[in-house]
C-alpha cells in the first residue's frame, strides 16, 4: 500500500497540503533543504534508513502503536501464566447475570443523551453461565494471539531454512525440497490444518507449532528465490574463495541480504495465522473447551446472535484489530525494506 | 506448448501422488472411527467393530493401506472409482458426486466474480493512483484480509438476508437512503474521473443525480415487488455493452466495428420484443443452444460489416450479443420472479441450504431458488480473493506502466486505451494469473467454512463430518477432488501463462 510516504517520494502530483512537511519536524526538513543544496550528506547505514522510512509510514505506526496497547492490555488486565492481572473477574467463574448479562459499558456521553462515560461491573456483558466476557474475551485473545505469533515464529525459521537450502545448494537438494513444498501447497491449508488439529486434540502451544510447520511454504519460494539470485553474487564467490564454509555463506552472507523479505512475510504469517486458528477454533478442529479463544468463543456463542448480539461483535472485533494492525504493519515494512522507495527523491 | 502440458501434468500427477500420501497417512493417525464403539453397551457393538474392521481394512498397517486405497483410487483415470466405503457403509464415491455439485456452484461463481471484479477494481485504482478512490479500496482491501470468514458469514446471514428479506414486503427506499446513496454515487463518480476541480465537480453532480434518478425509480415503480427490465433499460443495456466491446477491443476512431455493435444492439432489442412473454420454461441445453446461436449470428454481422477492421469487428459484436443475450435472460428470470417469491413465501435470500428443498419450478424459479441461496455464501467467499485479486491487479499494473515500453507505445502517439489495455493490461495479467490459481486452495477453505454456517450440504460438510468421526476414505475422496482440482487450476493458470508471455510459449 502506498501512503503519505510514498506519496512524497515517487515524484508523483505534488498535493498541497500533503506535500513534503507532513510528519516532518524542522530539523529534519532543514536536513532535506540542505540535501537538495548538496550541502550537506548524512551517512546513513541500511538499518537506519529502514528505520526511518518506517518510523515514517503514519498507517504501519499506528497500528503497531494499537498492537501494542491491545497485547498490553489482554496480557496485564486478567493476568497470565499464574500472574494475576488488574481486572477484578477471572474467566472460569461463573456469576450472578447483571441486567440478563447485556454489557455495562456506555461510550456515548450524558450531554448526548447516553447513559455517560462508565465501564461498569462487565463491560462487554456476560455469557450464559454469567462469567465476565471481557476475561473471557482477553483470555481469548491472549490464546489467539500467542497462536499466531507461536506459528509466525516457527514458519517463518522453518521457511527459511527451507527456501535456503533448496536456493543454495540447487541439485537434488532443490528438486526435493521443493517438491515437497509443492505437495505442500496442493494441501488446501485449511484442510491439513484441521486434519493436524484432530490429530493431536491438544493444548494450545502444541496446536500453535504444529501449525506452524504447515504454513512455511510461501516464504520458502520467496526466500529460494532471492538465495538464486544471490548465490551468484560477487561477495558470495570471494567469500567461498576466502574458504567460508556453506554454513557460513548462508547465515552470515546472503541471509541478511534476504532479511526484509522475511521480516515482510513474517508479519503477514502472524496476520494470517490468527484467521486461521480462529476459523479453525471456530469449526471445531483448534483449541478445546476449558481453554478458549476468539474463534472459538464465537462459535460457541452464535447462536444467541439474534438475542445477545455483543457475545459476537467483541470476539470478531479484537479478531479484525489484530489481523489489521499487523497488516499495516507488514506493509510498512515492505515500503520500508523496499530500496525502491527511494527512486523518486531528487 | 503441446509437451510442455503433458510434462506439466506428469509432474502434478506426481505432487498429487505424494500430497495424497500425506493427507492419508495424518487422517489415519487422526482417529479410529471404532472409538465410540468400545465404551458402547450396545450387545451388537463387537459385531459392528469387527465389520467397521473388516470393511474399512483397518488390520492393515497404514502404508500398505495407503496403497490398498490408492489401487482404488488409481481406476478413476479409467472412470471408475473405487473410493472405499464410508463409516456408515455407503460408497464414498456416490457421497462425492452428490456434494460436489453445489460446492463447484459456490466456489467457482465465487472466484469468477472476485477475479472480474477484483482485476477491474484492481485497474481503476492503478490508473487512478492516490485517488479518493484508491485509498478507500485499499483501506477495504485491508479490512478484508483481516474479516474472518465464518465471522463475515453469520453477519451476512442475520442482518443481510433476513432484514432484506423483510424489507421486501413493501421494498420503498426512504428518503434518507437514497441521498446517501447519491452521495456515494457521486464521491465514487469524483474519484474515477481526472482532471480539473469543475470537471470534478460535474463528475459528482452528475453521478449523484444519476444514483438518484435510479433510487427514485425504483421506489416509484416498487421495481423490487415486480423487478423486470423493461424496453428503456433493453435499449440503454444493449447499447451499454455495444460501448463496453467498442471500447475494449477497436476504440472510437474506426467506424466499422461501432457499426457491428450498432446493429448487433438493433438485432437484439428486437428479439428482446419478440421473446418477451414466452419461453415460461426452458432447459439448460436449449439456452446453450441460444448462446451459439447468439455467438453465430453477431459474429456474422460482425464479418460482414467488419471491412478492414473484420476481426475486431467480430470481437465487438460478440460481446454486444451476448450482453443483449444476458440481458434477455435476466427478463425472463425476472418475469419469473413474482411467481417465485410467492412460492417461498418472501424468503428470497436463502440462508440455509444450496436450495429450498422439494421446491419445483419452472427453469427459470429453479435458477433464482439457486442464485438466492447461492448469493450470500459467495459474497462471503468472495471478498478475501477480491482483496487479495485487487491488491496484486493494482501492484502490478503500476509497475507495467512504469516500463520503458509503455512510454514508447504512448509516444508513438497511440491512444490511452490502446496503451493500457493492450500493452499494459495484458502483460499486468501476468503475474494475477499466477495469484488466482494459487488462491484457489484457499478459496475451497473458505467454503468448508461458509459451508458450515449457511448449512449447505455440500463437500464442506462432508468433510467437516468426516473428520470428527474419523471418517478416513470420505476425507480422502474430498482431498482428492479438491486437490485435483486444485492442480487443474494451476495447469490452466500455465497455460493461460503461457498465452499472455509468448516468451514461454517458445521454451
Amino acid at each position: 500500500m502506498k501512503t503519505g510516504d510514498e506519496k512524497m517520494n515517487s515524484g508523483g502530483k505534488p498535493e498541497p497540503g500533503l506535500g513534503n512537511n507532513v510528519g516532518l519536524d524542522a530539523e529534519v526538513l532543514a536536513h532535506d533543504v540542505a540535501d537538495i543544496h548538496g550541502l550537506s550528506i548524512v551517512a546513513r547505514t541500511q538499518g537506519q534508513l529502514v528505520r526511518r522510512r518506517f518510523f515514517r509510514h503514519r498507517a504501519a505506526m499506528t497500528s503497531l502503536t494499537i498492537l501494542i496497547l491491545l497485547i498490553l492490555l489482554t496480557y496485564t488486565s486478567i493476568g497470565f501464566a499464574g500472574i494475576p492481572g488488574w481486572w477484578p473477574y477471572d474467566y472460569q467463574t461463573p456469576g450472578l447475570k447483571v441486567n440478563g448479562g447485556a454489557p455495562t459499558l456506555s461510550v456515548v456521553p450524558t450531554w448526548f443523551g447516553g447513559g455517560g462515560l462508565h465501564l461498569g461491573h462487565h463491560p462487554f456483558g456476560q455469557d450464559d453461565l454469567g462469567r465476565d466476557y471481557f476475561a473471557l474475551t482477553m483470555r481469548g485473545a491472549q490464546i489467539s494471539i500467542m497462536i499466531a505469533f507461536v506459528v509466525g515464529l516457527v514458519s517463518t525459521m522453518l521457511g527459511t531454512v527451507i527456501g535456503a537450502l533448496a536456493g543454495y545448494f540447487r541439485g537434488w537438494v532443490e528438486a526435493a525440497l521443493m517438491r515437497f513444498t509443492d505437495m505442500m501447497i496442493t494441501i488446501p491449508l485449511l484442510v491439513i490444518a484441521a486434519v493436524v488439529g484432530q490429530l493431536i486434540n491438544g493444548g494450545p502451544l502444541i496446536l500453535a507449532i504444529l501449525l506452524g510447520l504447515l504454513t512455511w511454504t510461501g516464504l520458502a519460494r520467496l526466500v529460494r528465490g532471492e538465495f538464486l539470485s544471490l548465490r551468484e553474487k560477487e561477495f558470495v564467490e570471494s567469500a567461498r574463495a576466502l574458504g567460508a564454509s556453506p554454513r557460513r555463506i548462508i547465515f552470515r552472507h546472503i541471509m541478511p541480504n534476504t532479511v526484509g523479505i522475511i521480516t515482510v512475510s513474517a508479519t503477514l504469517t502472524i496476520a494470517g495465522a490468527i484467521l486461521l486458528e480462529t476459523a479453525l477454533s471456530y469449526l471445531g478442529f483448534g483449541v478445546h473447551a476449558p481453554d478458549t479463544s476468539l474463534g472459538l468463543l464465537i462459535s460457541d456463542n452464535q447462536a444467541a446472535f439474534s438475542t445477545r448480539p455483543w457475545l459476537f461483535w467483541w470476539p470478531g472485533l479484537f479478531i479484525i484489530i489484530v489481523a489489521l494492525t499487523v497488516n499495516f504493519i507488514g506493509d510498512g515494512l515492505r515500503d520500508a525494506f523496499d530500496p525502491r522507495q527511494n527512486r523518486g527523491r531528487a | 506448448m503441446g509437451s510442455f502440458i503433458i510434462r506439466r501434468l506428469f509432474i502434478s500427477l506426481l505432487v498429487l501422488l505424494g500430497a495424497t500420501f500425506i493427507v492419508f497417512v495424518l487422517t489415519a493417525n487422526a482417529g479410529d472411527p471404532r472409538t465410540p464403539l468400545y465404551q458402547s453397551t450396545d450387545p451388537t457393538a463387537k459385531l459392528k467393530i469387527a465389520s467397521l474392521t473388516r470393511n474399512l481394512k483397518l488390520n492393515v498397517p497404514v502404508v500398505p493401506r495407503y496403497f490398498l486405497w490408492l489401487g482404488g483410487a488409481v481406476q478413476c483415470l479409467w472412470g471408475h472409482c473405487e473410493l472405499g466405503q464410508n463409516v456408515n457403509g455407503s460408497d464414498v464415491g456416490g457421497l462425492l458426486v452428490s456434494a460436489m455439485g453445489a460446492t463447484l456452484r459456490l466456489v467457482l461463481f465465487a472466484t469468477i466474480i472476485a477475479m472480474f471484479v477484483g482485476i477491474g477494481i484492481g485497474l481503476i485504482t492503478a490508473l487512478r493512483q492516490y485517488s479518493g478512490l484508491d485509498y478507500t479500496t485499499t483501506f477495504l482491501a485491508f479490512l478484508f484480509f483481516a474479516l474472518p470468514v465464518f465471522w463475515i458469514a453469520v453477519l451476512l446471514k442475520l442482518y443481510f438476508a433476513i432484514k432484506f428479506n423483510s424489507w421486501l414486503e413493501s421494498p420503498t427506499i426512504p428518503v434518507t437512503v437514497t441521498v446517501l446513496f447519491a452521495l456515494l454515487g457521486g464521491l465514487i463518480a469524483l474519484a474515477v474521473v481526472s482532471g480539473g476541480a469543475l470537471r470534478k465537480l460535474y463528475a459528482f453532480a452528475g453521478g449523484a443525480a444519476a444514483v438518484a434518478l435510479i433510487c427514485l425509480f425504483f421506489d416509484q415503480t416498487k421495481w423490487f415487488a415486480a423487478p423486470g427490465i423493461g424496453v428503456i433499460g433493453m435499449i440503454v443495456g444493449a447499447a451499454l455493452s455495444g460501448v463496453v466491446g467498442v471500447t475494449l477491443f477497436s476504440g472510437f476512431r474506426a467506424k466499422q466495428p461501432m457499426y457491428a455493435a450498432g446493429i448487433t444492439a438493433a438485432v437484439g432489442v428486437v428479439t428482446f420484443f419478440l421473446l418477451s412473454g414466452s419461453m415460461t420454461d426452458t432447459t439448460a441445453l436449449i439456452l446453450l443452444l441460444l448462446l451459439v446461436g447468439t455467438l453465430a449470428i453477431s459474429g456474422g454481422i460482425g464479418a460482414a460489416v467488419g471491412g478492414l477492421y473484420r476481426r475486431q469487428a467480430i470481437k465487438v459484436a460478440m460481446l454486444t450479443g451476448l450482453g443483449c443475450a444476458m440481458l434477455i435472460f435476466f427478463d425472463h428470470v425476472f418475469a419469473a420472479y413474482a411467481g417465485y417469491a410467492e412460492k417461498v413465501r418472501g424468503i428470497v435470500i436463502g440462508t440455509i441450504g444450496s436450495n429450498t428443498p422439494n421446491f419445483t419450478g419452472t427453469f427459470w424459479e429453479n435458477f433464482l431458488d439457486q442464485f438466492g441461496h447461492l448469493l450470500l455464501p459467495s459474497l462471503a467467499l468472495m471478498l478475501i480473493s477480491l482483496a487479495t485479486y485487487t491488491r496484486y491487479t493494482r501492484g502490478s499494473m503500476l509497475e507495467v506502466m512504469n516500463m520503458d515500453y509503455v512510454r514508447t507505445a504512448r509516444s508513438k502517439g497511440l491512444t490511452e486505451r490502446t496503451v493500457v489495455l493492450r500493452h499494459a493490461f495484458r502483460n499486468a495479467l501476468i503475474p494475477v494469473t499466477t495469484i488466482v490459481a494459487l488462491d484457489f486452495g484457499g478459496v475451497i477453505g473458505g467454503a468448508i467454512i461458509t459451508e458450515t454456517v449457511f448449512g449447505w450440504s455440500g463437500m464442506g460438510k462432508l468433510f467437516n463430518d468426516a473428520l470428527k468421526s474419523a471418517d478416513n476414505n470420505t476425507v480422502m475422496g474430498f482431498f482428492l477432488i479438491t486437490g485435483a482440482s486444485i492442480v487443474v487450476f494451476n495447469m490452466i493458470a500455465d497455460i493461460a501463462y503461457g498465452f499472455l508471455d509468448p516468451r514461454i510459449r517458445l521454451s
